[in-house]
């Protein structure tokens, strides 16, 4: 296991439906790493929808879903903080004094991380794959800096990445006012809180914005569209793996 | 005051177009966020005085009787006379009766959000006393007939110029046009009062049990002007404002000034025990202390247990994006910001207050910057359990989860359904990348494009490309 672990690609709902070229890139990354990758069947969606809404009882049926799907890997890797934070801090409080499932939803977060994480603490990894070279700015979404402590892994490898130039914005802790169903819920207050990152992206002077969620890239690359700005917009995946054929969140080919 | 959380979301809108609002809550983030940020950065033990405060507050709760009683014993062996209150009602009949028997006309207050809680103010007015509150941000509110909207800066709403209007209107003359003028008009008016009452009410930041003393924190010194003064003094808080001891005080003394407003320590702190003795010059003849339950006993035995740790310190709203967004009237009750939203449906109810506790995107930086480490996202989540059981979410969003949770129980049907409609929605928006409108994302679109997915699913590729097992 330890010069090449099974891992189970946790793709996330999102990725899987809107942005698959994340999940290559993080095929890519994780190959590279010397990871064997599967995606196990069935992965529909870690529950955080349900989760967030007080659907206690969706949750668990969609989480005692998914984890026997996730039981037989060394590792379970999500290309996105907030699903593995979920995995991770949130399985195992969803079956507290559940004596045949508790168990089992610790050992699956107890193996569960989040992607760039995964690639510099678990894989080691100093050096990314890909090539780039421009200014970016890097978006700190919120369950992956607060409940993971992922701040300065991805930031460790885009440096090391010759030609790339990494701008701080300002304010770059501060959330981008996506939180899952919250923007369509207080569409107005997520408005402001997605305006606001914007602009700072904007003034940062860098090109191309990252992060490692896509819900929040979603949100950010949609508004600074709607500002008929000329900002890109990717996971970081993508810019780690040097998979950049896929056109930038919100826009076309061309 | 009669709750209006239910219209949080129409009040936040409202909110956002206000620009004093907006520039208030700029001088918030950029004020006292950034303040607290260099405080603790310069306290190389910040985080273990937090550990220490979440233990004792979690040791006190634990046995929260035991240290009610032997503060009790102290604080009347002290001359003190307690009152144990159930409820508001029972909180304001006792209050009232102390003044009454006391002859009171004029009561002075200085800043209590236990007051706030039971709508004192309003009540004993109603019985005809005059009330005067001696925080500067208190009598700014009163005199403008407003409500707090923030736990600390209860006026940080306003603007000076509107401050400068409404001082001229009460006290008369022209508008005073700098702070210090301002505060000196205020101090003028304040000092007269404070002689004329009969009564002081105070709020009480902590009961330490070995000695049964209650402490005040101010930035004022008002506190001390409003127990000190009057014949009667009547600290009323809640039952879980118990430490143990003297040097306890202290771990929580040095997280609250840091956390709210980013000084070391509060410009006043008052340790008072028992009312004026026969060799002292100064200090009330009487002094009484109103405990208040309120619900606190029922949050002590349940799940919510662990936001009885609050000290009101306020760091949750001052870093909260929504409460930074909304300000703290779209709350529309006495508490606001993250821990409102956690507080707020204990006592109004959750069928009166559930867009609170829904208002949050769980970015989770109000239980990061919390002296006391409370889980505020977690309790939110907690509420929004209890208000989905109740069937109170907007039926639109139920509908929504609904559907969506049908198909993900199912796995297969899932699979093919979200094949079909990323390939359609992939074909439609190839061309821009994106859609400015879409049907039932109106919430998006009105100020967001929609990216347009790729088309084929990963799940489908990959089967496609690695074989059907992965
Ligand atoms: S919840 Fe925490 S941060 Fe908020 S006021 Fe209470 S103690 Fe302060």
């Amino acid at each position: 296991m330890a010069d090449s672990p099974r891992v189970a690609l946790f793709v996330t709902c999102l990725v899987d439906l809107f942005r698959p070229s994340v999940g290559w890139a993080a095929v890519a990354l994780l190959e590279a790493a010397g990871c064997r990758v599967e995606v196990p069947e069935p992965q529909v969606c870690c529950g955080q929808p349900a989760f967030n809404s007080g659907d206690r009882r969706t949750t668990e049926d969609l989480a005692r879903q998914l984890i026997p799907a996730l039981e037989p890997f060394d590792y379970v890797v999500a290309p996105s903080g907030s699903c593995a934070g979920m995995l991770r801090r949130h399985f195992p409080e969803l079956f507290e004094g559940d004596p045949a499932w508790s168990a089992r939803a610790r050992a699956v977060a107890a193996k569960s991380f989040e992607l760039v994480s995964f690639l510099v603490e678990v894989r080691g990894m100093r050096v990314p794959p890909g090539r780039f070279s421009g200014r970016v700015t890097y978006h700190d979404s919120c369950s992956g800096l607060r409940e993971l402590g992922i701040k300065d892994q991805p930031r460790r490898l885009l440096r090391a990445m010759s030609g790339l130039e990494l701008i701080e914005m300002e304010g770059c802790e501060v959330c981008c006012g996506f939180g899952g169903t919250f923007c369509v819920k207080y569409p107005e207050i997520s408005t402001k809180m997605v305006d606001d990152k914007a602009a700072r992206a904007e003034a940062s002077g860098a090109e191309l914005l990252l992060a490692g969620d896509l819900g929040c890239l979603m949100n950010i690359a949609g508004r600074l569209a709607r500002r008929g700005s000329n900002m890109q917009v990717r996971h970081v995946a993508e810019v780690l793996a040097g998979r950049l054929d896929a056109p930038p969140i919100a826009q076309s080919r061309g | 005051m009669e709750p209006l959380s239910l219209a949080f979301r129409e009040r936040a809108a409202r909110a956002l177009h206000d620009p004093v609002l907006a520039t208030a809550m700029q001088r918030l983030e950029r004020g006292w966020q950034a303040a607290r940020a260099r405080a603790a950065a310069d306290l190389p033990e910040f985080e273990a005085l937090r550990d220490a405060a979440v233990a004792i507050k979690d040791h006190v709760l634990a046995n929260l009787d035991l240290y009610l009683e032997e503060f009790e014993r102290r604080f009347t062996a002290a001359g003190g006379v307690i009152h144990w209150a159930r409820d508001a009602a029972e909180a304001r009949a006792i209050i009232l009766d102390i003044c009454r028997r006391a002859k009171a006309r004029t009561v002075t207050k200085s800043k209590s959000m236990v007051a706030e809680e039971i709508g004192l103010n309003a009540y004993l007015e109603a019985q005809g006393l005059r009330v005067i509150e001696t925080d500067l941000g208190e009598y700014i509110i009163q005199l403008a007939g407003d409500v707090p909207s923030h736990l600390v800066g209860p006026a940080v709403h306003m603007t000076r110029e509107r401050i400068a209007e409404l001082f001229a209107k009460a006290h008369g003359g022209p508008p005073k046009q700098d702070s210090a003028a301002l505060v000196a008009e205020a101090r003028q008016v304040l000092r007269q009062r404070y002689l004329e009452a009969d009564v002081g009410i105070t709020g009480a930041n902590f009961l330490i049990a070995e000695t049964g003393s209650i402490v005040t924190v101010t930035n004022e010194g008002n506190a001390e002007l409003t127990q000190g003064l009057p014949k009667v003094h009547i600290a009323l808080t809640g039952i879980e404002k118990i430490v143990p001891t003297v040097a306890e005080a202290f771990v929580f003394l040095r997280l609250l000034a840091r956390s709210a407003t980013g000084q070391e320590f509060s410009a006043y702190t008052t340790f008072l025990t028992g009312p004026k003795r026969e060799d002292e010059r100064d200090g009330p003849q009487e002094m009484h202390l109103v405990l208040l339950d309120n619900g606190r006993s029922r949050m002590l035995g349940g799940p919510f247990r662990e936001m009885l740790r609050c000290i009101r310190c306020g760091a949750c709203m001052n870093h909260c994006p929504v409460y930074l967004a909304a300000g703290g009237h779209a709350y529309g009750w006495v508490y606001v910001g993250p821990m409102g939203s956690v507080l707020t449906p204990h006592f109004v109810g959750i069928d009166k207050s559930w867009p609170l506790p829904n208002a949050s995107t769980f970015c989770g930086r109000c239980e990061e910057v919390c002296p006391v480490r409370i889980p505020l996202p977690k309790l939110m989540r907690l509420w929004r359990e209890e208000a989905h059981k109740r069937g109170l979410a907007p039926p639109a969003a139920r509908v929504g989860l609904t559907l969506w949770a049908f198909f993900a129980r199912r796995p297969a049907l899932y699979r093919l359904a979200t094949r079909l409609a990323m390939a359609a929605l992939g074909a439609l928006g190839r061309r821009r990348g994106r859609f400015s409108r879409l049907p039932f994302a109106s919430g998006w679109t009105v100020s967001r494009e929609f990216p347009a997915p790729q088309g084929p699913t990963f799940t489908a590729q990959w089967r496609a490309a690695r074989g059907a097992k992965g």
